[in-house]
């Protein structure tokens, strides 16, 4: 008997297909990979949707300072619609180019965590042995700790940039990849197909890419998709409480924290907007990272 | 049983060991605090004496050796800008932090559970619905954002509660506390609540998925079929088997509920050790930074010992498990 | 009810019982024109393969169905009272207390986080206000009556600590805690080793008959029936297919389904045949219908050598015997007497 599922894709319909397919099952994943894909364009085109250049002093002016949002400029060439900050700077231009640093700062981070953490986890797990004891005992105690801290105190070490809050946005998240891939590399390195390439003779790389790091994948695109807006949420909290990026680099964090002194004075825009924009992009990210896990979770996939 | 435990404590003190080589590692081993300590002006027999007078002439592993027997007398070292001894600094704000973190984490299990039941009980109704989605906005937003516009809303706008610090404190047993007046809530409240918001959500996903789970178990069917009240069937047969998972993440999460308040304190003037964390980072007061660590790893460890007997209390199979092994 | 009725009145009087649950793939009949009886202290054996409905009428026996699931027809008498459309305050009194079930596996069915003392007392409890004191000697005394030594060590003790013959002894006992008429068992053996298995059903047997309360045993196996039941109803997609006296069914089947079980289990291929050997285990063909896309008609007819076109009617109950039905155009010859 086949499931009544199974027979609205008509054969020969990749897996690929199959997962769209029922990943548009919500409408509320749909709406939040829209929302995403319009956060991802507005952030790769700040610098041809913005009004202005925040950062060319030229273009500011300091008696347009802390406007209110909808306010004309004092030239009267353009209307700040979402208002101005401290230094009579747009607003909106500031949280188009705040949110590109954001989002390539976190997708950057996770990039690299990623394929740090595979590493070790395919070597851990398929091989096993006593790197596998000591990778797992440095990520368990790593897990224990929360990210926030270790974040912090490399950051400390080293100081702001962004390089460097790279680098502590890694440190502080690759052992969640480590743990997926090295506990897929175990379970699936069991299996049938994986002997069979061994009793094929073919070369242990070849086995680890083409065979067993395929299969691993699913598992740690979910880890992954969750983790880019883990990393955006910390680089903008690390920011805020001044130990991430300089005030040359502005991200959405930075943002927020310029404007909290002036939110005692109802000024409320300079804070709630990048704010806003902020919580977008980590809602957008969460909804289209919940559904993938329901829809690339094999357990779920069989009922 | 006592076995069990001993065997706990023989890890714990394996896990303070690694901590305080990488603690020591990282703060100490990575450029020098002379730089920091001694006037820029001084020469170098200044600096040498200097380096001598701190033990910092010596091979790396004499300097580990003298902090570790140091630290296990209490002494992690005086603070560079206050200049008494850092771990006091950081005890006399503990209580500060900890109060504000049990008050979060009681926010978030009271409210938590029965949310989380009831949308688990009723996953298809509005109220449900709109539970789910508040923790799904709950997870997204970020907490030191939560806490601006806390502020913004109830202290400026409304001025119903005070926008900073701690207000005035009782002192019990020698400890200082909110807890014990108007006023003092006053100003807990909404650090607190800023701080509770993302263990809320936690919360209640994981007492909805649980009750979820347990309601297809066979023994809330035959519960049923026993006769037993629809308020037996989930007061306890139900709530006691998902409490076992809910214990083991508050207790788990505590320990991160007081390192992310450092931001709640940071933007709530909360003076508590969070705060002082982040003054030390900023003005590169190495000893309070370090102290600060190993007292959170010892924390650490603490709670996971008791939510690991906890655990033993709540499930019977586990605690026949450990006594067996 | 009529009561004027001679012969005695039946514990359970089950009527045109249909109960259908509304799924994402339409709506499904998972009991579907359901009707027996069950007198004090009589056995009925409810015989089918997984999905043929046995559970699915023991839920609704016990007002169970929850939505989507709804009984959409039909009528439930206990003892003449009619049950169907009670308010959930009613059914509460009556579950656990006039009609008990024990379900298949007690690991999965005993809460693992409970004390048995608190899952019997607490059985007690829902029905009767008496002292815990009170209710600790009922439940010491139920344990004894299901054949547990020690009963106080077992009160204490939490379900993964007993063996899995022991935890069904405290399910039996549980359903007798409260002396209820009725008592349905939900393959509540097919767990166990044969030797515990064959104890219990003894057990069963002799405690529902001194005490007269009335029991329906659900099973797919038929050789339990033979040696409990006093009537056996055979259970497809959802309808009962055949219905009598355990001799009828099992020694003058009369359904080519029934035939089809009885051919299919060892037991049959055990019993000597005219040459000496065991016979061949024989197989019914095809698999067991989902219940989302069921043929027209009789449900069997896919899978029948006797089927014709006529089976895409539905066929109506027909009487080969007195007190032996079965639904089928085309019943197999009975045996001369």
């Amino acid at each position: 008997m086949s499931a009544p599922a199974d027979d609205r894709l008509p054969l020969g319909v990749g897996p690929f297909a199959r997962l769209v397919a029922a990943f548009a099952d919500s409408r509320l994943a749909l709406a939040g990979l829209a929302l995403l894909l319009t956060i991802a364009l507005a952030a790769a085109f700040a610098p041809w949707l913005a009004p202005q250049n925040p950062y060319d002093l030229m273009q500011l002016d300091i008696l347009d300072s802390r406007l209110a949002p909808g306010s004309p400029s004092g030239d009267g060439r353009l209307t700040y619609h979402l208002g101005t900050d401290a230094q009579g700077r747009d607003m909106l231009s500031a949280i188009l180019y705040g949110l590109r640093i954001s989002v390539v700062v976190g997708v950057s981070a996770t990039v690299l965590a990623l394929l740090l953490g595979m590493a070790l986890g395919l070597v851990a797990g398929y091989f096993g042995g006593r790197f596998d004891t000591l990778l797992m005992r440095i990520v368990d105690i790593q897990l224990a700790f929360p990210s926030i801290l270790t974040a912090m105190i490399l950051l400390a070490l080293f100081g702001q940039g962004i390089d460097k809050i790279v680098i502590a946005l890694v440190a502080s998240q690759w052992a969640y990849y480590a743990r997926t891939t090295r506990s897929t590399a175990m379970v699936e390195g069991r299996k049938e197909y994986i002997e069979a390439a061994r009793l094929l003779g073919l070369s242990t790389a070849r086995i680890v890419f083409r065979h067993l790091l395929p299969n691993c994948l699913p598992p740690l695109i979910v880890v992954a998709a969750l983790q880019v807006a883990a990393a955006i949420a910390l680089e903008a909290t690390l920011s805020f409480l001044g130990l991430g990026l300089p005030v040359t680099e502005p991200s959405l964090g930075l943002l927020i924290a310029n404007g909290f002194q002036y939110l005692y004075s109802g000024r409320y825009w300079i804070s709630v907007f990048p704010g806003v924009a902020l919580l977008l992009t980590i809602l957008a990210i969460n909804l289209v990272a919940d559904q993938l896990r329901d829809v690339l979770n094999p357990r779920l996939q069989k009922q | 049983m006592p076995l069990f435990v001993l065997r706990r404590f023989i890890q714990a003190f394996n896990v303070l060991f690694v901590m305080s080589l990488l603690v020591f590692a990282g703060v100490y081993a990575i450029g020098s605090p002379l730089d920091l300590l001694v006037d820029p002006q001084a020469t170098t027999e200044d600096l040498a004496r200097a380096a001598a007078a701190l033990g910092l002439d010596q091979p790396l592993w004499v300097q580990y050796w003298r902090f570790l027997v140091r630290a296990i007398g209490g002494d992690l070292g005086d603070s560079f800008i206050h200049g008494s001894p850092a771990l006091g600094l950081i005890l006399e704000r503990m209580p500060a932090t900890l109060e504000l973190a049990l008050v979060a984490m009681l926010i978030a299990v009271l409210l938590g559970i029965p949310l989380g039941l009831w949308a688990g009980l009723h996953p298809e109704s509005i109220g449900g619905r709109a539970i789910m989605a508040g923790s799904i906005l709950g997870f997204s937003l970020p907490t030191f954002w939560v806490g601006l516009m806390l502020i913004m809303v109830f202290a400026v706008q409304l001025g119903w509660l005070p926008a900073g610090g701690r207000g005035p404190t009782a002192e019990v047993l020698g400890l200082s506390l909110s807890v014990l007046s108007a006023e003092g809530w006053r100003h807990l409240i909404l650090p607190a609540a800023n701080l509770a918001l993302f263990k809320l959500s936690l919360i209640i996903r994981l007492t909805r998925s649980g009750t979820r789970e347990a309601l297809q178990q066979d023994y809330v069917r035959y519960a049923r079929a026993k006769g037993l009240s629809n308020t037996r069937v989930v007061g306890v047969h139900v709530l006691k088997n998902i409490l076992i998972p809910i214990v083991t993440v508050v207790g788990m999460e505590f320990g991160a509920l007081i390192a992310f308040s450092v931001v709640t304190e940071s933007i709530f003037a909360w003076p508590g050790m969070g705060k002082l964390l982040l003054e030390s980072i900023t003005q590169l007061d190495r000893p309070v930074v370090v102290a600060y660590l190993l007292l959170i790893v010892v924390l650490y460890i603490g709670i996971n010992l008791i939510v690991d007997l906890l655990y033993a209390v709540l499930d019977p199979r586990v605690r026949i498990r450990r006594t067996s092994e | 009810m009529n009561t004027n009725a001679a012969t005695v009145l039946p514990t359970l009087a089950v009527e045109h019982l249909t109960t259908r649950f509304a799924s994402r793939a339409g709506v499904v009949t998972a009991v579907d024109d359901v009707s027996f009886s069950v007198a004090p202290g009589e056995v009925l054996g409810l015989v089918g393969e997984s999905g043929s409905g046995k559970s699915m009428t023991a839920y609704s026996l016990l007002g169970l169905i929850e939505p989507p699931g709804e009984i959409v027809a039909g009528s439930i008498r206990l003892k003449g009272r009619e049950l169907r459309g009670l308010p959930e305050r009613d059914w509460r009194t009556i579950r656990g207390n006039r009609i008990a079930m024990i379900f298949q596996d007690p690991m999965m069915t005993l809460n693992p986080v409970l004390r048995i003392d608190t899952q019997m007392v607490e059985a007690i409890h829902a029905h009767r206000r008496v002292s815990r004191q009170a209710a600790l000697e009922a439940a010491r005394s139920a344990l004894g009556r299901v054949g547990i030594a020690a009963p106080d060590e077992r009160l204490r003790a939490y379900p993964h600590q007993l063996s899995g013959g022991m935890r069904q002894r405290v399910a039996i006992a549980i359903a007798l805690l409260n002396a209820p008429d009725l008592i349905i068992a939900d393959e509540p053996t097919t767990a166990l080793d044969v030797s515990i298995q064959a104890q219990i059903l003894f057990e069963m047997q002799t405690l529902c008959r001194e005490s007269g309360t009335a029991l329906i045993w659900i099973t797919h196996d038929l050789a339990v029936v033979a040696g409990l039941a006093d009537r056996v109803g055979v259970m497809y997609a959802g309808r009962i297919v055949e219905h009598g006296s355990v001799h009828q069914v099992l020694e003058q089947a009369a359904h080519p389904y029934t035939r089809g079980l009885l051919d299919s289990t060892p037991a049959a291929a055990l019993a000597p045949a005219e040459h000496g050997k065991g016979r061949r285990l024989q197989q019914i063909p095809g698999m067991p219908p989902s219940l989302a896309d069921l043929p027209a008609g009789c449900a069997f007819r896919l899978r029948c050598t006797r089927a014709s076109s006529a089976c895409e009617q539905l066929p109506a109950l027909q009487s080969p015997a007195p007190g032996h039905e079965v639904r089928c155009f085309h019943p197999l010859p009975q045996a001369p007497r």
